[in-house]
């Protein structure tokens, strides 16, 4: 028995050193490959966040600059004479009032060796043609300044901005110099005097768009886009929310619900231009609502974004246990209790989720919005959803077109608006979730 | 095949009770009869149709994609499958705890409040109150979550958890409690409890309740009944199945032959 | 029936029915032996029988022990649980019928120191009735053989009138010749010894039938007007 018992272990022994052997080799093989694939997937990541970084990188240093402004402080006296309205205190003769002379005064008297109409318009030149606007508010807001004279920082002309912030040269004889010597020397006085500064640029978030860049502001585009926006969750949340726990509790599974499903899949792969040629077709041609407007635009925005909602909420419909269903059919519930009082709160952090994301998506969206004549040039704020408006996206893809040198900073401030609103919707996706996510 | 027919008379009672899932026939000609004021335990490998049968009996099989029924399946007399008996009434008169403790993820107080409350069966809240004390007394839970009604209902231990779902079914006041496998995932002193519990409400509760521990159909149960590939094989007092089958099948089954 | 899912499982019952099997045997020769040094006036036969009653001990207490831990750790149901049961139970009965044997042989010790007696002759042929009886009903243990363990069952009536015509026969000796008193009265527990063994086997009989069946054999039990009854 035991003579046996050893003829049979010493090869058994040898047969599991080899095997050892072989496993050894084979692992080491594996090992390798392992670190192999980790060594790609860095590599990976390392390339898209370098693609990532060097983006945000451009448009942030881009766009600073944008968000200060180059002013010149004058001693503007509101002079009813040059204003040209004598003993009129009205709002519309305020309105009418010709603070463009209030500048020019301001300005003749800042230089008063100045005396020629050709340097006189030089010397005017140096400041926005818009730069008058902000002495109207301060008039309407207390018309009792007017016969006062005040301090009073006005905004430079672009071309003067571009110089101060360097990106245009100013030195005399430079290529590409869009000042005179005499400008230049007056410029040069005004920084020594410490009249000329760069100052935060209020206009960019208080104003809607211009012509000129130093005037040019977000505010038209950022309201547009709320209004569209807040159309497209009106109609998008609801709609999405029931179309989802309709098909994915109540709807029985035949023929008809996989063809719906299938479409509602194919139609978020649908190109969101596609979306914009139906807007144009059904919205403005059949039911003839108003171009540019915010309400066709959110209606657009809400096609497009349906299709996710729906598959987000169906997701999230998905992801909550069935024996919570059971729990509640259980106890006799009917369908609609238990989805309203078990089921439905349980997905709503995932279905909200989706709807945040949905939206982000539908913010950035421009081309759809092309269609249906949201690209026009529009400087008023929109004060409803039916005036034409500019949405964030479309302002950026507006002032990108435009030739004017001041424009390309103001078009990746536009960029950093847009993403910083991008950046809050998806935290807000993000602290919901946290927020509701529960244990089951 | 002896057929069991209770003394008193049966509260649940099946004649030629065929279940179809899609092609798949999961039941044959079940004939059973499940006595008033019994446990009656349901046993027999996976896919016996024991907790179709279960199921069949508060009509969770409606929710099953392409289940079809034949055959007589009656609660005191009245057909469950008749059309002009309300699904939502036979489950509050059928409750059912199953394998997976399943807790909704609210409050303690609302789990068991959830039942009385759809059904109307309290008219003030002194009243809710009250039916909610009472099922979690019964459910012998009370003393443990007392002083924590409004913590969440997942928070309690898996023993806990499933004690809560019986405090929750019975909170309904029901005449039937079916468990399917109530106590396959907790451990044994948890399981110990829930068996003690099911001993407890036997009095006033018919209980049937489908378990694949054979120990466990023996200590809790009056009644076995054992099912095999769709078809009832066999029922009878618990002592008998469990000491002397009648049929070769049954005792193959308890006895660790086939399987 | 057919085989356990689990192998081991058959294993351990068949060993326990071996065990019980072999126990059988022991007392079967026990009892063998014990008649034989009765007839034979052997007394070392009779010692032997004495000592080798420790082992038949031994394997019952084997027997609880390891019926016991089958009943912890398979949790044995219906069939499987009567096996064991039984098993505890024919354990018992054997260890006891064991006994009985050690005990003849005790008083055949002390008979071999009295002068012969002639009446040893009917002692023995009821016990030989007594071992054929015993040896059936192992052989049925084995066999699983009810058929046969209703037949012991049935002719454990012949034991009991075979000992009352044993009772009589020494009766009438011991109140004839009162010098054979002593003799007698030792055969006469000694036939008393062989009667309670046909028991015991009627009793295994009993177990095997609820071992195979779940139920004990109907009827009343076959029992001959008791010798005390008669007195």
């Amino acid at each position: 028995m035991t003579d046996m018992a050893e003829i049979t272990a010493a090869p058994a022994a040898a047969q599991a050193a080899a095997r050892t052997d072989v496993i050894a080799r084979r692992l080491a093989r594996r090992h390798a490959a392992e670190r192999r694939f980790r060594a790609i997937g860095i590599g990976a990541v390392v390339v898209s966040v370098a693609f990532l970084g060097t983006l945000l990188f451009n448009i942030l240093s881009n766009g600073f600059g944008a968000l200060l402004q180059t002013r010149i402080l004058l001693d503007v006296a509101f002079d009813p004479a040059v204003m040209d309205i004598g003993e009129r205190r009205d709002a519309d003769s305020l309105a009418a009032a010709d603070y463009g002379g209030l500048v020019k005064a301001a300005m003749a008297a800042r230089f008063p060796e100045v005396a020629s109409r050709g340097e006189k318009r030089e010397l005017n030149a140096l400041l926005s043609n818009g730069a008058g606007d902000a002495l109207r508010r301060m008039v309407q807001d207390d018309p009792r300044i007017i016969g006062t004279t005040r301090p009073i920082w006005l905004i430079a002309s672009s071309d003067l901005d571009m110089a101060v912030k360097g990106i245009m040269p100013r030195q005399a004889g430079a290529e590409g110099l869009r000042f005179s010597e005499r400008q230049l020397a007056w410029i040069g006085k005004l920084e020594a005097e410490g009249a000329l500064a760069r100052q935060f640029n209020t206009r960019l978030f208080t104003a809607g768009d211009s012509r000129e860049p130093e005037l040019a502001g977000l505010l038209g585009a950022i309201v547009g886009s709320a209004f569209s926006l807040g159309i497209t969750l009106l109609i998008c949340f609801p709609i999405g929310v029931a179309t989802a726990v309709y098909l994915e509790e109540f709807a029985p599974k035949n023929r008809w619900t996989d063809l719906i499903e299938v479409n509602i899949n194919n139609l978020a792969a649908v190109p969101s231009v596609v979306f914009g040629l139906l807007g144009l077709a059904i919205f403005l041609n059949t039911f003839g609502l108003p171009r540019s407007a915010p309400l066709v635009g959110g209606l657009v925005l809400a096609l497009i974004s349906l299709p996710t909602i729906i598959i987000a909420g169906r997701a999230a419909l998905k992801a909550v246990p069935p024996s919570i269903r059971q729990a509640a059919m259980g106890l006799g519930a009917s369908k609609l209790q238990t989805v309203t009082d078990h089921v439905l709160p349980l997905a709503m952090p995932g279905m909200l989720t989706g709807t945040i994301l949905g939206m982000a998506h539908a913010l950035g969206e421009t081309a759809p919005l092309l269609m249906i004549g949201m690209v026009a040039f529009i400087v008023d704020i929109p004060a409803g959803p039916l005036d034409p408006a500019a949405v964030l996206p479309v302002q950026v893809y507006l002032w990108s077109d435009s030739p004017e040198r001041g424009f390309v900073e103001k078009t990746s401030a536009a960029i950093i608006v847009l993403l910083v609103f991008l950046s809050l919707m998806n935290l807000a996706a993000i602290w919901l979730r946290k927020k509701f996510e529960r244990r089951w | 095949m002896n057929q069991y027919i209770p003394k008193g008379t049966a509260k649940v009672s099946a004649r030629g009770l065929d279940v179809f899932y899609g092609d798949k026939q999961a039941l044959h000609h079940i004939d059973l009869d499940i006595a008033a004021g019994e446990v009656t335990a349901l046993i027999g490998p996976s896919g016996c149709g024991k907790s179709t049968f279960l199921r069949c009996i508060n009509r969770m099989n409606d929710l099953v994609e392409g289940a079809r029924v034949s055959g007589t399946l009656t609660l005191d007399g009245n057909d469950i499958h008749d059309r002009r008996l309300d699904v939502v009434q036979l489950r509050a008169r059928v409750g059912m705890v199953f394998q997976k403790p399943n807790p909704f993820p609210k409050s303690i107080y609302e789990n068991v409040a959830y039942g009385p409350r759809i059904h109307g069966l309290a008219r003030d809240r002194a009243e809710l109150d009250e039916i909610v004390m009472n099922s979690l007394e019964k459910a012998g839970l009370l003393a443990e979550v007392e002083s924590r009604l409004s913590e969440s209902g997942t928070s309690l231990s898996g023993g806990q958890q499933q004690r809560l779902c019986i405090a929750r079914a019975i909170a309904v006041n029901p005449e039937v409690i079916l468990m399917d496998e109530p106590c396959s995932a907790l451990d044994p002193i948890a399981t110990a409890k829930v068996e003690e519990l099911i001993d407890e409400l036997r009095d006033n509760y018919t209980i049937v309740i489908v378990t694949h521990s054979m120990q466990q159909a023996a200590r809790v149960s009056q009644r076995t009944a054992f099912f095999h590939l769709g078809k009832l094989i066999e029922v009878g007092g618990t002592e008998e199945i469990f000491t002397n089958p009648c049929e070769p099948l049954t005792q193959g089954y308890i006895t660790g032959r086939f399987g | 029936m057919s085989e356990h899912t689990v192998k081991s499982y058959d294993d351990e019952l068949s060993h326990l029915s071996g065990m019980i099997a072999r126990m059988g045997g022991m007392a079967e020769a026990q009892l063998g032996s014990a008649l034989q040094s009765l007839a034979r006036r052997d007394d070392d036969l009779a010692h032997k029988v004495i000592d080798s009653d420790a082992r038949i001990d031994e394997l019952d207490h084997e027997v609880d022990s390891f019926a016991v831990r089958l009943l912890a750790l398979r949790q044995p149901m219906a069939g499987d649980l009567r096996h064991i049961v039984a098993a505890l139970n024919i354990s018992g009965e054997i260890e006891r019928i064991g006994d009985y044997a050690a005990n003849v042989a005790k008083r055949v010790l002390v008979l071999n120191q009295l002068p012969p007696t002639s009446r040893a002759a009917g002692v023995i042929r009821l016990g030989e009735l007594v071992q054929a009886l015993l040896k059936d009903i192992l052989d049925a243990y084995v066999d699983r053989d009810l058929d046969k363990a209703i037949g012991v069952w049935g002719r454990d009536e012949d034991v009991d009138s075979r000992y009352n015509a044993v009772f009589r026969d020494l009766l009438a000796q011991m109140t004839g010749d009162p010098g054979t008193i002593t003799a007698s009265t030792h055969l006469l527990f000694i036939a008393k010894n062989m009667e309670r063994i046909g028991d015991h086997a009627t009793n295994i009989a009993e177990t095997l039938h609820f071992q195979i069946l779940g139920t004990q054999p109907k009827g009343e039990r076959p029992k001959g007007i008791s010798p005390g009854a008669q007195e």
